[in-house]
């Protein structure tokens, strides 16, 4: 019952220049995070404030975790818990977004009968428009 | 069986061999049980992304309503603790007693912080009408407003943080300052005078849509009207800041479940940081009693551990939040 | 069992054993306490044993009443106007007049178009009757024959209310005792609490303190749902009470779909917190699994040199890690929704239904594997004992676990065809959906050939791995028709989705079970039990859920919806043939639990192994003593039967000690 492949497993200790200087990175990020919602990016403002957090994220996961130098089980729990919580919000969000028309339409209906048809038409423009913009 | 050295060690258990294989044992355990708070987030990251997905304009509006500032200091915050809960293990695991006492009273501080700025945050939004399930000023029940009495108000005080993006390129510290002197003096800029001028002239729009949210005409001919007077001002890059006339009355009555999904994530998040709080301080009492060393300190990595991550999900919930662009 | 029966433990080299190696984890201490606060997986394991069992009792006595209400004259539609012809004659007979039979006929004369002259034609017969019955009797004048009539209909659509009421809550809170109290729990908690230290050679799970903490959470949720019953019960009793504490039972159906759940009346919020308290239990149990899966392997094993049960478990644990988290927090969702009225499932509240069940699924697609594949460890290792070969396709069988954990995630929009999820998801999730019967397949064509060839010896742990694997392939094959998206919008919610779900959950899990119950009994109690009567029980239960649960397809296929509690008269015969499979069942359950308990009472003593099984748990004496082990045994290949000489005095295998150098040398090494 002897473990011996662990036998040589040793507890590593951070170094606190380490910890400081990923201390460091995080405040940085987390300034750029927020002054990157200043610049009008469109589409991309999102997935650099996600690209962010992510970088984040790894930082506190390998070196405040101390994942980097530990069993690689314990990493791949934390890589398959992202993992599995992206297939759900994948298939979810997917899923919504496409049934999504079937329930605007009531709503589209009442204002086309509400509403005279040249009204209709820029109504769409509009609210497509302005969530395009942001 | 070996039997070499159980004795010797009071905390290793019968069960286990070798005091490398018990840590190991926690640590893998206590991962797993990490991965199960992410995916019980995960739920909630799912109905975020549901809600915004399919009704981008309604986080966009409501999001205003929240203090960027506060949010951004509340990450620097529980950043900062979480450094010093890093620091706590190296010093639990070198035996430095009287550096693990400092860092798990600095953690616990930052708790304490954090949740202190949390409930400055909450309070602001309760005294506006603006609180978690039918307690807010948006909700609507069956295309009913339920509070209308409270909707003139907390939209007003939702609009005065709303801060219009023209300034491109400049960056953070100094407008974040503009930002709050802005939404304190009602300091107004020259341009922001288009978007000031809407501001007032909003709550009388809005009032037209209480009671009766699914009088669609009211509504969107008002938003034709400025479209085509002022149409211009969707191509240049000038832009107003939106508000509660421009979603149009489907997406009016969404705008309760930004903050529904908001108290969702943030109070289950402060519920784990409370957990986090209370398991530090049971650390840092075993620690004054120098309970902790070089060969046992296992409990102050898992604590840290579970620290790190509810940091690590406000380091998600900050953006999504407060960030939307 | 052989004629001659041991009375007296041996080890696993047929030796008897001295005194001072007695003590088993049974007899380790004595006391309600010893046990309540035991950290010891075995007692945990028998602890989780005594409280799932009496679940499945109480989810089992909704079946029957379920069964049985399907049965009752009032559940055929057809026979609501005998009933209401019936009770019109009581009514006026109970008021002292008589009414000819004729007039009640002319009265219920289906297709009348001229009331008017109905009228004439019934008030013709009534004069007549009158005149002609004398002085003495009274006939019943028209328009209290009218009144009789309205009054009888009134009463029959009471009834029928109250049998709805009755029968919705019953399937309510059959499927969520039977899923969240007894399959969710059963082999994983019972037989993998009490096997998977004892398979890894190990003193107990990584977490023994969490291991017992699982315990008490499985009570405290099961608390919350005897609270739900008991509520429920006493609201049917006293109907008052319902206006002093609120609805009891529950109504919803086990998935507590919204927005009815927002709305109904019944005890949805303790319901679901039982659920959520139950997951805990759920997620610290797979905790344990896996660290100890991961760490406490003893030298020499491998992970491919794992039993394939652990492989099970460790696929299992993983699931329960991923999927049951999004259920607590869509438990939590809902009752956030009923407390505090928040919205984000409730349409009237802006809330999106269907974003519900992804949630719900998301869990409790994957929760079908969790039933699942525990048991098809046990017939791994049942099936392969049993024919004494080596297990055929090891890697595959274990990679399959594995597969089938991950593609368990990928499929659970297959629940929601038609509910309004969206075109493009429907056609993905329905591809693969059909994915699934590939590591299915795997394993079923791996057993298969693991017999091929082999002697099989068919004890009863064998008899209920073959009747899983029989059951199993119907309840797969049956899956791909529902996977099948044109097919599953005929059979949505029909008895054919009842029928598959229960050969898979019900059949294929049930039979596991109780082929690992059988399979590990006499290592858990050290008793054999009758292996005549055991047989028995098997036939009785196997013929019984074929017949319950195999008419069902027929039926369903027809299109007897699922969850009603009336139906035409063209169903009357099905319904009838699956109550008395119903029965046959229950009675070949209880033959089994008879057999159990007469084990533990006049059981001879069972040997340290008895089936000639190699996996480690078998390596120590017959019930196992509280640190398992008195030496830790070599892990060699699980599925190699070499070694093991059948000694027909003891009635069980002992390990030939010329031909296993390494044991004598482990016990060499640690004697020392």
């Amino acid at each position: 019952m002897s473990q011996s492949k662990h036998a040589e497993y040793h507890v590593h200790v951070v170094p606190l220049r380490v910890l400081f200087a990923v201390f460091a990175a995080l405040i940085i990020l987390t300034i750029l995070t927020v002054g990157v919602t200043k610049v009008d990016l469109g589409g991309l403002n999102i997935w650099i404030a996600l690209g962010v957090a992510v970088v984040k994220a790894v930082l506190v996961a390998l070196y405040f975790m101390h994942l980097r130098w530990d069993s690689p089980y314990n990493g791949l729990a934390l890589v398959v818990a992202f993992v599995f919580v992206g297939v759900f919000i994948g298939f979810a969000l997917k899923d919504s977004l496409e049934y999504q028309k079937y329930v605007e339409r009531p709503a589209l209906l009442d204002r086309l009968q509400q509403q005279t048809i040249p009204a209709a038409v820029p109504s769409e423009e509009t609210t497509e428009e302005s969530s395009s913009e942001h | 069986m070996n039997k070499v050295d159980d004795n010797h060690d009071p905390h290793l258990a019968h069960h286990f061999d070798t005091p490398v294989q018990q840590y190991s044992s926690a640590k893998i355990g206590m991962w797993v049980f990490l991965a199960t708070e992410i995916l019980m987030f995960g739920g909630l990251f799912c109905a975020y992304a549901v809600y915004r997905g399919t009704h981008p304009d309604v986080f966009l509006y409501a999001h205003h309503f929240l203090d960027t500032n506060l949010g951004a200091i509340n990450t620097v915050v529980l950043l900062a603790s979480s450094l010093t809960m890093a620091w706590g293990v190296r010093a639990a695991q070198l035996g430095q007693k009287p550096i693990l006492v400092i860092m798990l009273l600095l953690t616990l501080l930052g708790g304490v912080g954090f949740m202190g700025i949390k409930t400055i945050e909450y309070s602001s939004k309760y005294s506006h009408g603006l609180w978690f399930g039918s307690d807010n000023a948006f909700y609507v029940k069956s295309g009913k407003y339920t509070n209308p009495e409270e909707l003139t108000g907390a939209i007003e005080y939702g609009e005065s943080h709303a801060m219009p993006h023209e300034d491109k390129g400049e960056l953070t510290d100094e407008h974040l300052e503009l930002q709050v002197k802005d939404a304190a003096t009602e300091d107004v800029l020259d341009n922001q005078a288009a978007g000031e001028a809407q501001d007032q002239s909003l709550p009388a729009s809005a009032q037209s849509n209480i009671g009766n949210a699914t009088n669609a005409p009211a509504g969107l001919s008002s938003k034709f009207a400025e479209v085509e007077g002022d149409g211009s001002a969707y191509v240049t890059s000038e832009k107003k800041p939106l508000t509660y006339e421009d979603l149009d009355p489907q997406q009016q009555k969404l705008v309760s479940q930004f903050f529904q999904i908001y108290f969702l994530m943030t109070g289950l998040h402060g519920i784990h940081v409370l957990v986090g709080m209370a398991l530090i301080f049971w650390l840092f009492i075993r620690a004054l009693r120098g309970t902790f060393g070089p060969k046992y300190f296992v409990p102050v990595d898992l604590v840290g551990l579970y620290w790190h991550i509810v940091d690590l999900i406000w380091i998600f919930l900050f953006p999504l939040l407060y960030l939307i662009h | 069992m052989s004629a001659t029966q041991p009375t007296q433990q041996t080890d696993i080299f047929g030796k008897p054993v001295d005194e001072q190696h007695k003590d088993n984890y049974l007899t380790h201490q004595r006391g309600l306490m010893s046990w309540l606060f035991t950290l010891d997986h075995k007692r945990i394991g028998i602890m989780y044993m005594i409280a799932v069992l009496s679940f499945f009792f109480v989810g089992g006595v909704f079946a029957i009443v379920l069964r049985v209400m399907l049965t009752m004259p009032i559940a055929d539609a057809s026979n609501q106007m005998r009933f209401e012809m019936n009770d019109t004659r009581n009514i006026v007979e109970s008021s002292g007049a008589t009414v000819p039979e004729e007039a009640i006929k002319l009265l219920y004369e289906p297709g009348v178009t001229d009331a008017e002259a109905q009228q004439q034609k019934i008030e013709v017969v009534l004069t007549d009757a009158a005149s002609s019955a004398g002085a003495g009797a009274k006939v019943v004048e028209y328009p209290e024959l009218i009144n009789a009539r309205d009054a009888a209909a009134q009463k029959y659509t009471q009834d029928l209310t109250n049998h709805n009421t009755f029968y919705n809550q019953s399937f309510t809170l059959h499927g969520a005792v039977m899923v969240f109290l007894f399959i969710i729990p059963a082999i994983p908690a019972i037989i993998g609490n009490f096997v998977l230290p004892l398979m890894l050679g190990a003193k107990d799970v990584a977490f023994p303190r969490l291991n017992l903490a699982s315990w008490y959470c499985y009570m405290g949720g099961a608390l919350f749902f005897l609270w739900v019953l008991g509520k429920g019960i006493l609201n049917f009793l006293v109907p008052t009470l319902e206006g002093v504490w609120g609805g009891g039972g529950l109504d919803t159906g086990w998935t507590f779909y919204t927005p009815y759940s927002t709305e109904t009346n019944t005890a949805v919020v303790a319901a679901t917190a039982g659920a959520f308290v139950l997951g805990f239990s759920s997620i610290l149990t797979a905790v344990n699994f896996i660290a100890s899966i991961h760490m406490l392997r003893p030298k020499g094993m491998t992970w491919f040199r794992m039993p394939l049960m652990l492989w099970a478990l460790y696929a299992t644990a993983v699931i329960q890690i991923l999927a049951t988290p999004v259920l607590a927090i869509t438990l939590l969702l809902l009752i956030a929704e009923r407390a505090f009225g928040i919205g984000i499932f409730d349409p009237a509240l802006g809330g999106d239904p269907i974003l519900y069940q992804h949630f719900f699924w998301f869990y409790s697609h994957p929760a079908v594997y969790i039933m699942i594949l525990p048991a098809m460890g046990i017939v791994s290792e049942v099936i392969s004992v049993f024919s004494r070969k080596h297990i055929f396709g090891y890697a595959f069988i274990a990679c399959s676990s594995m597969a089938i954990a991950i593609l368990g995630f990928l499929v659970w929009g297959h629940h929601m065809f038609t509910s309004g999820q969206s075109e493009l998801l429907n056609a993905v999730f329905s591809i693969i959906t059909m994915l699934v019967a590939i590591p299915s397949a795997i394993k079923v064509f791996n057993w298969l050939t693991t017999m091929y060839n082999g002697s099989i010896r068919l004890d009863s742990p064998m008899l209920y791995a073959l009747g899983f694997i029989w059951l199993f392939t119907i309840g797969g094959l049956t899956g791909i028709y529902c996977a099948t998206l044109a097919v599953n919008i005929h059979i949505h919610d029909t008895y054919f989705i009842v029928a598959h779900f229960h050969y898979v959950m019900v059949g294929s899990t049930l039979f596991a079970f109780l082929a690992g119950m059988h399979y590990w009994w006499p290592k858990m109690f050290g008793k054999n039990y009758s292996e005549r009567w055991a047989r028995w029980g098997w036939l009785l239960v196997f013929v019984g859920f074929n017949i319950t649960f195999f008419i069902q397809f027929i039926m369903g296929a027809l299109g007897m919806p699922r969850r009603y509690a009336t139906y035409i008269d063209k169903y009357t015969i099905y319904h009838h043939i699956s109550t008395g499979g119903s029965l046959i069942l229950t009675v070949g359950l209880f033959l089994v639990l008879f057999v159990w308990i007469h084990s533990l009472l006049k059981g001879k003593q069972s040997p340290a192994n008895p089936w000639g099984a190699n996996s480690l748990e078998w390596h120590t004496i017959s019930p196992p003593p509280h640190a398992n082990f008195d030496h830790a045994p070599p892990a060699t290949d699980p599925y190699d039967y070499s070694h093991w000489r059948w000694r027909p005095e003891i009635a069980g295998y002992v390990l030939n000690e010329d031909s296993e150098p390494e044991e004598k040398d482990a016990m060499a090494r640690n004697d020392s």
